[in-house]
């Protein structure tokens, strides 16, 4: 009788990897490795994994993704003067990427800041993350830690106006990107990150942002277009005294999309505004977008807003699970949170899950969540004006959304923003 | 212009009946002014025309300019030329009055297989007709009627007329929460679109708003039903005895 060895989920997962070793970020992969083996994958019992099933997240294998092309359309963000980094299925492609050597920027490649053992990302590399595991754990961020193939390191140092736009092309079926970016912003520096593309079949990014006091950083990211692809997301951020950290994220399409933003407030009048649009329309594939948001306020006077809006129709999911804690001494907080679902017929659902954890007695924090289908009364008003049904449906679900485009502080991105929005709903009417 | 015969009206969701049988005729260039207590239809009627959801039409008919427009849906009214001005005028958050005006006049421009206008010639335009209204350009910023006081939306709705430019013009109680002056605004507005291809029917319940907008005809309506029509004398004959003597003599039991 032979005894079958059977793996875990984890073995199963870390088997089917070719972990690298890493220069620099060795001994952070090795650390990372500890705290997975610690925690295990995420499960359904898990408390905020409850609305979302991480299975095909943590599977060994990625589920096969076709890639999807919208005609005549230009790629997003093609019009703004910008520095290109393109990965093609979670490699660096050097042809189609601009430049690295830019004013107030270092950037480096991490498979070649790996190279060596000496970096100044070593200080940040799985630092934000590790300290992002707790009271929470996010093992799959772990994971991407210890298994990350490539990203970039940019280290900004002046106000830069120069957007740096990461673009992730999906050609593969069955790729399986792991890519890990970290950005430092020096004091009073600037900067702006765009995000967009599907990435591969099945994408793990995390992001680790440190914003030193007074600088200021921006992010846009249109994630999607591909319907069958699946994602798991983190965003670290620290944000110092007097920083700004705002975060923007279109989600367009997506059979399974988990994006968390994990963020630290750790300097006196610091600002960290975080929003995301997601539309799903459960026709084409299926659609669960989930927005899994942690804020803490350790420091006097700190402004945090999360604004999260999803549209939602033919079966598609929205889940969010948002969180404020304010530490003791955080005094002066301003937390706000709300969190909207658009139901565009009846057999969509909307999870919330908001909360709430305040240690410190002169706050001012709010949240709301509301679930809600379109306004019949507006669309009426509307086609008395002569706008057709479905130009009226558009009109309105963008609307809906305006709040979390006006967190998008530079109008040319909010228009182009706007754009695309308006595309996916010309492309999606009944 | 607008023919309306024998129309019944019920709602949908229950067995109520609240049109009964609505006769009217309106001509090209005439304005007619309906009056009548709370409760009566007027709104149901105006609704009725305009296709709104929700009533079902159980009998009778509606013509503008020979199409009829119970078959239609409420764009395509709207494309055809009937224009309402709403009671309550709607709040929509987050799309600015402008866009949405832009958005309505290239929607019908286009229905009617017109040039959509470019955004220099719409501003110019808008601008013209706004500033005859008092709307000044802060409001047409603003979102549609968001955080607009009652007599900045009663205007903003015939600005929406003044740029749709339709031929039949139903008015549903425009005079309501007006001051005396947004009151003279508002008519002014609707005495310059007065020509001899457009109609009005203005809906109210006080005798005041046909001070300044002169009706031809004046109808009275109670319990879904035209109970007496007559010239403008009517409306004058309202405001010193009230309702009570007209619908006793047609056997309604008023109440106001
Ligand atoms: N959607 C509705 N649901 C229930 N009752 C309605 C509805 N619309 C109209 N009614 C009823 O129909 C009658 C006429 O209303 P309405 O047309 O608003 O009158 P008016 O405008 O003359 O005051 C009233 O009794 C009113 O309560
Ligand atoms: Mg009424």
């Amino acid at each position: 009788m032979s005894v079958a060895v059977k793996q875990t989920p984890l073995e199963a997962r870390l088997a089917a990897l070719d972990l690298p070793k890493g220069g620099f970020s060795a001994p952070a992969r090795a650390a990372a490795l500890d705290r997975l083996a610690a925690m295990g994958l995420p499960g359904v019992r898990d408390e905020y994994w409850r609305y979302t099933n991480p299975a095909e997240l943590n599977a060994a294998g990625a589920p096969r993704a076709k890639t999807f092309e919208v005609k005549d359309e230009e790629p997003i963000f093609d019009a703004i003067d910008r520095i290109r980094l393109v990965f093609v299925d979670g490699v660096f492609d050097a042809d189609a990427s601009d430049d690295l050597a830019a004013e107030g920027l270092e950037i480096s490649r991490l498979a070649d800041a790996d190279g060596t053992d000496i970096h100044w990302a070593s200080a940040l590399y799985g630092a934000l993350e590790t300290a992002g595991q707790t009271p929470v754990a996010r093992p799959l961020a772990a994971l991407n830690t210890a298994a990350a193939t490539d990203g970039v390191l940019i280290r900004v140092t002046a106000k830069v106006s120069k957007p740096v736009h990461l673009i992730y092309a999906h050609k593969s079926e069955d790729s399986d990107p792991i890519l890990h970016h970290c950005i430092k912003l020096e004091e009073n520096s600037e900067l702006t990150l765009l995000e967009n593309g599907p990435a591969g079949a099945r994408f793990n990014k995390v992001l680790e942002v440190d914003v030193a006091a007074g600088a200021r950083f921006h992010h846009i990211r249109a994630q999607g277009r591909d319907h069958e692809r699946r994602a798991v997301t983190h965003i670290f951020a620290r944000v110092g005294a007097e920083a700004l950290f705002k975060s923007f994220t279109m989600t367009a399409n997506g059979v399974l999309t988990r994006n968390e933003c994990v963020i630290d407030m750790v300097g006196d009048d610091a600002v960290a505004h975080v929003a995301g649009a997601a539309l799903g329309d459960g026709a084409v594939a299926e659609f669960h977008h989930d927005d899994t948001v942690f804020i803490t306020h350790g420091a006097e006077r700190g402004e945090s807003r999360q604004v999260f809006k999803k549209v939602l129709k033919h079966g598609a999911t929205g889940v969010f699970q948002g969180k404020i804690l304010v530490k003791p001494g955080a005094q002066k907080t301003d937390g706000y949170q709300i969190s909207q679902s658009l139901l565009l017929d009846d057999d969509c659902q909307f999870l919330g899950k908001p909360e709430l954890e305040i240690y410190a007695d002169d706050v001012k924090c709010s949240h709301g969540s509301t679930t809600g289908a379109l306004d019949e009364t507006a669309l009426f008003y509307l086609r008395s004006r002569g706008v057709p049904h479905d130009q009226a449906v558009s009109l309105l679900v963008l609307s809906f959304l305006a709040d979390t485009i006006a967190e998008i502080e530079d109008e040319t991105l909010r228009d182009e923003i706007s754009a695309r929005l308006e595309a996916w709903l010309s492309r999606h009417r009944d | 212009m607008l023919e309306i015969k024998n129309l019944h009206v019920k709602l949908e969701e229950e067995d109520k009946a609240i049109l009964k049988g609505v006769d009217l005729s309106i001509a090209p260039g005439t304005v007619h002014a309906i009056m009548g207590p709370n409760g009566s239809g007027k709104s149901t009627l105006s609704y009725v025309l305009a296709g709104r959801e929700g009533y079902e039409v159980t009998d009778g008919s509606a013509t503008l300019m020979g199409e009829e427009l119970l078959e239609m849906e409420p764009e395509e009214r709207a494309a055809a030329g009937l224009f309402l001005a709403f009671q309550y005028p709607v709040e929509i958050p987050g799309v600015g009055n402008m866009t949405f005006l832009r958005t309505a006049v290239n929607a019908q421009r286009k229905a009617r297989g017109e040039d959509e206008l470019s955004a220099g010639e719409f501003l110019k335009v808008v601008r013209a007709k706004a500033a005859s209204l008092k709307i000044d350009a802060e409001m047409l910023k603003r979102p549609v009627n968001v955080g607009f006081s009652g007599g900045e939306k009663k205007r903003n709705e015939i600005l929406q007329m003044a740029m749709l430019e339709p031929k039949m013009c139903i008015l549903d109680e425009t005079d309501s929460g007006l001051d005396v002056d947004a009151m003279r605004l508002v008519a002014d507005g609707v005495n310059a679109l007065r020509d001899a291809g457009r109609s009005f029917l203005v809906i109210t319940h006080y005798q005041r708003l046909l001070d300044h907008i002169k009706p031809d005809i004046v109808h009275i309506m109670a319990d879904g039903r035209i109970i007496k029509t007559g010239g403008p004398e009517l409306a004058l004959e309202v405001e010193q005895n009230g309702y009570a003597e007209i619908l006793a003599a047609h056997g309604i039991e008023g109440v106001l």
